[in-house]
């Protein structure tokens, strides 16, 4: 078990080594070069040549690759000439926000997929299936903009129950828990189908295994084997699940946060994008990389620890 | 548990098994479908609804963009001004948008440009991911764990993240945008082939190639890669879901092909600007057009994969 928990984190680290080195490219395929890139296109031969140096650009690519390594290494991660202040500064503002609304929605989705996948297994290619799967689908192939706006205009414009913009600085990150939530509801409902497909197949192949079969035999009432036996086995993969899902997260709730304008890490991005900061660009994708990271391998941890079986497999 | 097959194969985890040569003995009076394994996946296929309908759809959406130009013609090159957010009307079934397009005539022209990304950028991911994951699955060792892990690093940077931060950096054109998704959606695909491949190369009959003296090669194109083509053309179809949601929200994010080409993402980010002043014309057709083919090509993916479930599990 310790021996192949070892295992599995060295090669978190590997990924993590990877994600640097990546990143590290990235800041190399800007157009120009990175001191350009950072201090846009006026500006003076004095200027690029001092920011040259200080970033040592001058050094050979494997050299500067472990000076820049170095700076998140020391919780450097740059500074925003945009917004005149650190990366590391905007993270932590940013970060609490981000975690706030990924964590309630992906909660919400696997809580409500649960039942939803359990229904959609047991009524297989019946009516009631295919609507289920239908309109699960539907919300899944929403581009996730649209279906916030469109959230807003029923929910907000409309029926005026909930304000159109999420909560902005001010106040605490539970201030304001009403204009959370439409935000949290567009990012479950695009999460939703994922979890939602996978416990109906997960479901499907539990009930086809030997030992429920053997627990019909002997007689177990039929909710029982569906509760105590099926469904406790089809959730163990959703574990593994969980910590895949996090980059699509990630990814939605970057779309989710720019449509209601709530400042969380990815609204950063996507303003960093537009703007050409670049250094908010890199140390980002270098956290949200990492979360990713972390997340899989706890995923997995969790895995081996509520399934006894993974300690024999590998 | 009605429905439930009797397990009459106490094994068939793997294609290889599965007898073609006639049915096997039915058990408990259950009738077991016969035939080729290919003819038992597209039966399954067929007998999924939905799939049928993705089919339709899909068609559909292929007549309208590319054939539909042919039969409603309209102006799409120079721009009326006058007639700015006209509503549906005899002239303009869909109405018209901010500068004077007909609506129904844009949405053929958009359509032309999402399904054709959506379907190259599959292409190059699949293509690309199927070679990656095949050679690291067939070197093994050294090579594969480089391999992989490189897989594993960019898969950590969620797709979106790198589309944007790629989209920054290039100025995008439709055929970059393709080569751009193509290059960060090519990872799913190594890894699952990486998985066939690890499963097939043990087989006894890559090993006769290799005992008769065929090369690496010829494992690759000859059997590996035909043997797990059905992973691979479940991935492509939600490859291709996946595209045209990328290019919409890409759009959106005003990352997108910049004018004057259009796709069903730009239209519908523009018109959702008309939000609140009634132009419903200018958002639902593209929205809808959006969602109806991506879900087209989801019911397909999930319905090949429910039917390759089957010839695997016999039922």
């Amino acid at each position: 078990m310790t021996n192949c928990l070892l295992r599995r984190v060295l090669q978190s680290l590997v990924v993590v080594f990877g994600v640097t080195v990546i990143t590290f490219t990235l800041l190399h395929l800007l157009p120009g070069n990175p001191v350009r890139a950072i201090l846009g296109g006026k500006t003076t031969a004095q200027a690029v040549r001092q920011l040259t140096l200080e970033y040592g650009f001058n050094r050979p690519l494997p050299i500067q690759y472990f000076i820049w390594l170095g700076n998140p290494l020391h919780g450097n991660l740059g500074f925003s000439f945009k917004l005149n202040e650190s990366v590391a500064a905007l993270l932590i503002q940013r970060i609490p926000k981000t975690l706030f609304l990924t964590g309630s929605a992906l909660t919400l989705a696997v809580v409500l997929a649960i039942p939803a996948g359990m229904w959609q297994a047991l009524r297989r290619n019946k009516p009631d299936d295919y609507v289920g799967t239908g309109l699960i689908f539907i919300f899944y192939s929403m581009p996730t903009f649209w279906l916030g706006l469109l959230l807003i205009v029923v929910f907000s414009e409309g029926l005026s129950w909930f304000p159109f913009e999420a909560p902005q600085d001010q106040g605490g990150l539970f201030s304001q828990l009403n204009a959370m939530v439409l935000p949290i509801a567009t990012l479950t409902l695009v999460t939703l189908a994922l979890f939602t497909r996978f416990m109906r197949s997960a479901m499907r192949e539990q009930r086809i295994q030997d030992y429920v079969r053997t627990a019909r035999a002997k007689g177990v009432a039929k909710l029982s084997i569906l509760l105590r036996h099926i469904l406790r086995n089809a959730l163990l993969p959703l574990i593994t699940l969980v910590g895949l899902s996090i980059p699509g997260v990630l990814s939605g709730s970057l779309v989710t946060e720019t449509v209601f304008n709530y400042p969380g890490m990815g609204l950063l991005f996507f303003q960093a994008a537009v703007s050409n900061d670049f250094p908010v660009l890199l140390g980002v994708t270098l956290i949200v990389a990492l979360a990713t990271v972390a997340g899989n391998l706890l995923a997995d941890v969790m895995y081996a620890v509520v399934d006894p079986r993974i300690r024999y497999v590998s | 548990m009605e429905g439930v097959t009797p397990a009459g194969l106490d094994r068939v985890g793997d294609i290889g098994a599965f007898p073609t040569d006639g049915s096997p003995p039915p058990e408990g009076g259950e009738v077991v479908a016969s035939g080729s394994a290919g003819r038992l996946v597209l039966r399954a296929f067929l007998e999924n609804r939905l799939a049928i309908v993705g089919l339709s759809l899909i068609l559909f959406m292929l007549l309208f963009s590319f054939v539909g130009p042919l039969i409603y013609r309209t102006e799409q090159v120079f721009n009326d001004p006058g007639l700015a957010n006209h509503a549906p009307s005899a002239a303009h079934l869909l109405g018209t948008n901010p500068v004077g397009y007909d609506v129904l005539g844009r949405l053929m022209l958009g359509g032309q440009t999402s399904l054709e990304i959506g379907l190259a950028a599959a292409f190059i991911a699949v293509t690309l991911g199927v070679i990656w994951g095949a050679a690291a699955g067939l070197a093994g060792g050294a090579v594969d764990a480089v391999m992989m892990r490189t897989v594993d690093a960019l898969l950590a940077i969620p797709f979106l993240f790198l589309l944007i931060v790629l989209g920054a950096i290039f100025t995008t054109s439709i055929l970059e945008l393709i080569v751009v998704i193509g290059l960060v959606a090519w990872l799913v695909p190594a890894r699952l082939v990486r998985g066939e491949t690890l499963g097939l190369r043990v087989r006894e009959y890559v090993q006769a190639v290799t005992v008769m003296g065929g090369g690496r090669r010829r494992i690759l194109f000859r059997h590996i890669i035909p043997n797990s083509v059905g992973v691979i053309v479940v991935n492509a179809t939600f490859q291709v879901a996946d595209a045209i949601l990328y290019v919409a929200t890409l759009s959106y994010l005003g990352l997108g092909v910049p004018p004057p080409a259009t796709n069903w993402g730009h239209q519908l980010s523009n018109g959702l600007s008309y939000i609140f002043d009634g132009y419903w014309w200018l958002i639902y057709p593209a929205g809808i057009a959006i969602v109806v083919t991506v879900v087209a090509f989801n019911f397909v993916g999930d319905a090949l994969r429910d039917a390759l479930e089957v010839r695997l599990q016999q039922r």
